[in-house]
């Protein structure tokens, strides 16, 4: 400490710098004596400073103005609270919120703002870029058109090429269909590089420049006087070709025309250039579609039935995922808490390896083991039947809700080992004396006493394996497939696994709007749930 | 409504008519005509995966070096691309290139993230076919590079380097030269692989959509009607509750873990599973499948390549960068050294050829067809997969595809 300020003062006693300070200062304000405190919040918050700055800076360049706002806000906001004496709760929680903003609300807004729209395949951008995607599709290279070696040229403001059409050079623009222009300079069939009243672009200036190369790309030059010969088009700056659209956007009546067959598209309401006998062109837009995608969920025929069997199937998967590992758990609790028992430190640590194992890898092993043919299951307990544990729907389901027994009944094993090692002795004691039988005494102290402390974990293990994506999806990806069901959907998928298929994460047709649709629907009964079932634990609470 | 193809005829047309002056171009450096461009201060974002990354690695270099331009690759996983460029493309932030497979195209259409491109005097540097799957409603929209198929692979010490004429000479031979299994082919697990199965429907007749007289795809399901049905009856011939050849006890790894170990001695399979197959030091030859209903039997091809976003702010520098630095000779040889799938580029094809497995690819994707790339090909695949499972596993045949095959009209029309 001898660079302390303390030190070169040579003053004996406590350090005089506190007794400087108001009572009750805290460290983080203390800008006197050594001042780490105050140091330490200023790095800090400038880290805060800056990152919020950058996130801000970087939303108004892409006009993100939520984003903007929402950071600019929480900014401001952070400053105020750890700058001033006040709102000294929020200093201690502003972190927090504004994580739960950022990672929770935001993205449950989000999703909910998904669900209303037709998201998915075919709707990702908006109307202008659909529009757009039709004009450079509908665009097509004249057939038989050679390529034209070619040069950008300028005159004033306006852009023009010089194309050398075997020998000939030829220079035009938007408006100024292309005209041979004999006193142009080219060697060959190679580009122009000189051509009188226009100035050649060079090949530089144009690739450094972005906004000249959108016009570059964007610039047709009719090669006739009638447009309908089609006109000069480059893609690559150096050479253009003879490309003819066939499809003109009017925006006044929201209508694209193929001109080569004279079919009308209608901008629709469903984001689809549609036209009068139902076709309709590939690229649409993200339109708002209220709430379609929820009661496609019950009216979708081909839909509503394969989503009811995996929203049973769910409910019977989440529920016994909870009772069956609970009781064995329990039980093997029980038995291993008998002091009678030898070994039991040894046998607890040996009950906890299937927990201590990555499920995904356990899921994968139980696949293979589970295999009707070559599978240990079959060739060890079922003397080599052929017993098709995958492909037959409720097989499949016995099986993977055998695997998530297995892989879950070490925690309630823990769990209720806890619980009935910290039992008050006096009262089962109590209970021997006033003659209760063992059954008696399991069924009126022990269970319920075990149950108090063991209910609220039982209730976030549903919500945990109503949403258990990784066993289903490892074990056998949903399978084996409901005859008929759209997205592949299949007799072990539960509802998060179905989002999965829907959303077209995993390749093929996408529709994140009705994913999201399902998601909201999956959050609002696992919430219902979870709050009904805390408020019934309360009652438990009266046996303690 | 859409087809494939007819653009190929106007771009193999153009081509034509410049094949004279443009001379082969295989080995084609910048366009003679210009000096390299100055593109410093540009910089192009290029997704690859893993793989491809150090060969791309090498095209970017001379690109820098000779243009001044950056190139960042962003190295991402095959799988999540499709989904992470159409997603970002339209918000801006996507690349200016990615690499893709031509099965995307339909949804990169519809999406609108894809630019077109124009190959002009390289078109006929390449592969028809991997044009003509690049190739959608008449438009090309990508740089291709690789093609890929599945093949017929034999174990040579048990059944010969001899192809088998048909499915049944094939088993015979199998079962004749005592391995455990004459044939395994995977399904994936109970998820299904029609793709894998498919030279075998085709040689029934039955393609997955109607070709039109020029051989582009119509939206038309072809797998309905009789020669759909005799194949689904094959299938549940050789499933489960016929002779069990087929069987949805195999997946990828199972099939190569069975032909690896000496134990089958016919499977189908691509390029790619290759050195799982030969792993235990079993010698292969790859030669085309043989047929089980009496038609050639046709495995899908599928080709990748380069793709530009249609929102690229750099569109004349990608443009330059992929058919000037990529489309070269050396930049494909490149390609195959980092990553060996059969070049797109016929003068490198030609050349790799001599390795002998590669030529069995090679030889079979003469008689390949592009994958459909219509975005509804996502429920086709689905709902096909899942029907085929069913019938290996003892499903009736007839009814149980003929209901896909109306489910299918369903879901795409």
């Amino acid at each position: 400490m001898t660079s302390s300020p303390d030190a070169t003062k040579t003053r004996p006693g406590p350090r005089s710098t506190r007794s400087d300070r108001a009572p009750g200062e805290s460290h983080a304000r203390r800008w006197d004596g050594f001042g780490w405190g105050f140091l330490v919040k200023l790095v800090l918050m400038a880290l805060v400073n800056a990152m919020g700055i950058m996130a801000a800076f970087e939303a108004f360049q892409v006009r993100s103005w939520v984003i903007f706002g929402v950071a600019v806000a929480l900014l401001i906001v952070a400053d105020v609270i750890y700058f001033t004496k006040k709102a000294l709760p929020l200093k201690y929680l502003l972190p927090g919120l504004s994580f739960l903003l950022v990672f929770q609300i935001f993205i449950f807004g989000y999703t909910a703002y998904i669900a209303f729209t037709n998201y998915g395949t075919g709707h990702v951008g908006s109307q202008e870029q659909a529009v757009q995607a039709a004009l450079s599709q509908g665009e097509r290279r004249v057939e038989g058109s050679p390529t034209y070696q070619l040069s950008v040229v300028e005159r004033g403001d306006e852009l023009g090429f010089a194309i050398n059409d075997d020998g000939t050079i030829k220079v035009g623009a938007e408006d100024l269909p292309l005209q041979v222009e004999p006193g142009a300079v080219a060697s060959g069939k190679s580009a122009p590089t000189e051509v009188p009243g226009w100035t050649v672009v060079s090949r530089q200036s144009l690739i450094s420049d972005q906004s000249l190369q959108k016009q570059v790309v964007a610039l047709r030059v009719p090669i006739s006087d009638d447009p309908n010969d089609g006109s000069i088009r480059t893609l690559d700056g150096l050479s253009g070709a003879v490309y003819k659209s066939t499809m003109t956007w009017d925006a006044a009546s929201q209508t694209i025309t193929d001109t080569a067959t004279g079919t009308v598209y209608h901008s629709t309401a469903s984001g689809t250039f549609q036209a009068d006998d139902g076709t309709t062109l590939p690229t649409g837009w993200v339109v708002n579609v209220g709430f379609d995608n929820f009661t496609r969920l019950f009216t979708d025929a081909s839909m509503a039935k394969p989503l009811a069997m995996v929203t049973l199937w769910t409910f019977a998967f989440a529920i016994l995922s909870v009772l069956l590992p609970f009781a064995l758990g329990l039980l093997f609790a029980i038995i291993y808490n008998d002091p009678r028992v030898r070994g039991r430190k040894l046998m607890r640590t040996l009950f906890i390896l299937p927990y201590a194992f990555p499920a995904f890898m356990s899921a994968l092993l139980f696949r293979g083991m589970f295999n009707s043919e070559f599978g240990v299951i079959n060739q060890f307990f079922f003397f080599g039947a052929n017993i098709d544990w995958l492909g037959d729907p409720w097989l499949a389901r016995g099986a993977v809700l055998f695997v998530n027994v297995w892989l879950t009944y070490p925690y309630y094993f823990l769990v209720c080992t806890g619980a009935l090692q910290s039992l008050p002795g006096d009262v089962l004691e109590a209970a021997s004396i006033d003659g209760a039988g063992r059954w008696r005494q399991m069924r009126s102290l022990i269970l319920p006493l075990v149950l108090v402390s063991t209910a609220p974990l039982l209730i976030s293990s549903f919500a945990f394996s109503f949403n258990n994506f990784t066993i289903i999806y490892m074990f056998n990806n949903g399978g084996p497939a409901i005859p008929g069901a759209p997205y592949a959907l299949g007799a072990t998928d539960i509802l998060i696994s179905a989002i999965w298929d829907i959303s077209g994460v995993s390749g093929g047709a996408a529709d994140y709007g009705l994913a999201s649709a399902l998601s909201i629907i999956v959050f609002i009964v696992v919430g219902a749930i979870a709050a009904f079932a805390f408020r019934q634990t309360r009652r438990l609470e009266e046996f303690q | 409504m859409r087809k494939m193809g007819i653009g190929i005829v106007a771009l193999a047309s153009t081509a034509a008519l410049l094949a004279g002056c443009s001379g082969g171009g295989s080995t084609a450096k910048p366009a003679e005509s210009e000096t390299a461009i100055d593109a410093t201060g540009v910089t192009l974002t290029i997704w690859t995966d893993e793989n491809r990354k150090p060969a791309i690695e090498a095209a970017a270099k001379t690109f820098e070096e000779e243009t001044g331009a950056t190139i960042k690759l962003v190295q991402k996983n095959f799988d999540d691309i499709r989904n992470d460029f159409i997603n970002q493309v339209p918000t801006g932030s996507g690349p200016d290139i990615t690499i893709g497979a031509h099965d995307w195209l339909g949804a990169l259409v519809s999406a609108g993230v894809v630019s077109t491109i124009d190959l002009g005097d390289k078109t006929d540097s390449f592969e028809k076919v991997a044009l003509e799957a690049m190739t959608y409603d008449g438009q090309l929209y990508a740089l291709p590079y690789s093609l890929e198929t599945v093949a017929l692979i034999q174990n040579t010490d048990l059944v010969g380097e001899d192809a088998p004429t048909t499915w049944d000479d094939m088993i015979a031979k199998g079962k004749a030269s005592g391995a455990e299994r004459p044939f395994v082919i995977q399904t994936a697990g109970q998820t299904g692989d029609a793709y894998t199965m498919y030279p075998f429907q085709t040689s029934f007749g039955a393609p997955v959509f109607v070709q039109d007289d020029s051989g582009s795809y119509t939206n038309q399901v072809g797998m309905g009607g009789d020669k759909g049905v005799a194949f689904a009856k094959w299938l549940g011939d050789n499933g489960k509750k016929g002779t069990g050849i087929i069987s949805t006890t195999v997946d990828y790894d199972t099939n190569n873990e069975l032909f690896a170990a000496g134990k089958a001695a016919y499977t189908v399979a691509g390029p790619w599973a290759i050195d799982a197959l030969t792993a235990k030091g079993v010698k292969v030859k790859v030669n085309p499948v043989p047929s089980a209903g009496g038609e050639t039997a046709s495995p899908f091809v599928g080709v990748q390549g380069f793709y530009i976003s249609s929102q690229s702010k750099n569109q004349l520098v990608a443009q330059e960068f992929l058919t000037n630095y990529l489309a070269t000779y050396d930049a494909q040889k490149a390609l195959y050294d980092a990553d060996p799938r059969i070049p797109a580029w016929t003068d490198l094809a030609n050349d790799v050829a001599s390795d002998p497995n590669t030529a069995g690819f090679l030889a079979q994707t003469k008689v390949a067809v592009p994958m459909p790339s219509i975005p509804e090909m996502g429920s086709v695949w689905d709902l096909w997969n899942a029907a085929q499972v069913q019938i290996i596993n003892g499903a009736d045949p007839t009814s149980t595809w003929n209901k896909m095959v109306s489910d299918l009209e369903k879901a795409i029309s």
